[in-house]
């Protein structure tokens, strides 16, 4: 072991060093659990909806997405989805990047994961609070509601 | 193998031929290893991280619907092919195991008793995933190949 290691494990019995502040790996912990249990709720009412009932992958296309945002209870709902499961998948790979990365690979791989965690959820909070259905030409039920 | 015992037997010369130990094949059984426990963290890694590279792209692709509603369709036909519905069913297994796992692990870590069943839960995950892949799946390839 190197010691830019973790160095957060102590010797077993020994007393637990108190740190200051904020215990981030405590929290982290906490929040799979809690945004767990949402993400289940909210991940498989996704799939009921797209993948399930009616005619499934199948019919999705813009005017169904369209259809789905013109509701704000679906924009709330992908909105919670897209931060909940998001957060809860980057940390998970944090923890992987944590035990299986070394080093400057390790740091590199920390960096990049947050760029993209970062950029995926203002990209993708914009596009659900700034969408428009009335974009391109619109076509079939689309026609009525843009003109 | 029993040259290289000769040779390291040598070195302490006992005088008695004592019973012969020989180092077990593989690691000896823990309660965790080669167990539930040890697999069931084995799969969570495994389809966790499947789901996230997965949603990275699933972002990206629907982030289209801001941008150009035939660039969307056109990126979201190709979820309709059979290569991506075949996928698609293996992201709702992943999805779903990892789920009921993840339940499982919240009734470990929080209730008094789960440390104590967590083998037994293990395999009612395993069942309800069953039950949920065979509610899923015709219906999702019926819609992946039916035709319409």
């Amino acid at each position: 072991m190197t010691n830019e290691s973790l160095a957060a494990i102590e010797a077993p019995r020994s007393r637990p060093v108190r740190r200051r502040g904020v215990n981030v790996e405590k929290w982290g912990w906490l929040y799979m659990r809690f945004s767990g249990v949402l993400l289940v709720v909210l991940i498989f009412g996704h799939l009921l909806v797209n993948l399930f009932l009616g005619q499934g992958v199948s019919a999705i296309d813009f005017a169904f997405v369209a259809g789905k945002l013109a509701d704000p209870f679906w924009i709330v709902w992908d909105t919670l989805l897209l931060w909940l499961a998001l957060i809860h998948g980057a940390n998970g790979m944090r923890t992987l990047t944590n035990d299986y990365a070394r080093g400057r690979l390790r740091i590199l791989i920390l960096v990049l994961l947050a760029g993209a965690t970062v950029t995926l959820l203002v990209l993708g909070t914009l596009v659900l609070t700034t969408f428009d259905p009335c974009i391109g030409t619109p076509t079939g039920a689309l026609v009525e509601i843009c003109n | 193998m029993s040259s290289h015992a000769a040779r390291s037997g040598a070195a302490t010369a006992p005088t008695r031929r004592g019973p012969t130990i020989r180092a077990p094949k593989r690691p000896a059984g823990t309660l965790y290893r080669g167990r539930e426990g040890m697999w069931s963290w084995v799969l969570h890694r495994i389809t966790g991280t499947a789901i996230f590279f997965f949603l990275l792209v699933h972002i990206l692709d629907t982030s289209l619907v801001r941008l150009d509603p035939e660039a969307y369709n056109a990126v979201i036909g190709t979820y309709k092919t059979p290569i991506m519905g075949l996928g698609e069913l293996a992201l709702v297994a992943a999805i779903g195991l990892h789920a009921l796992n993840g339940l499982r692990i919240i009734l470990i870590d929080f209730s008094a008793w789960g440390v104590k069943h967590q083998r037994l839960m293990f395999w009612i995950a395993i069942a309800l995933w069953i039950l949920l892949m065979l509610g899923f799946a015709p219906r999702h390839l019926m819609h992946v190949f039916g035709g319409e």
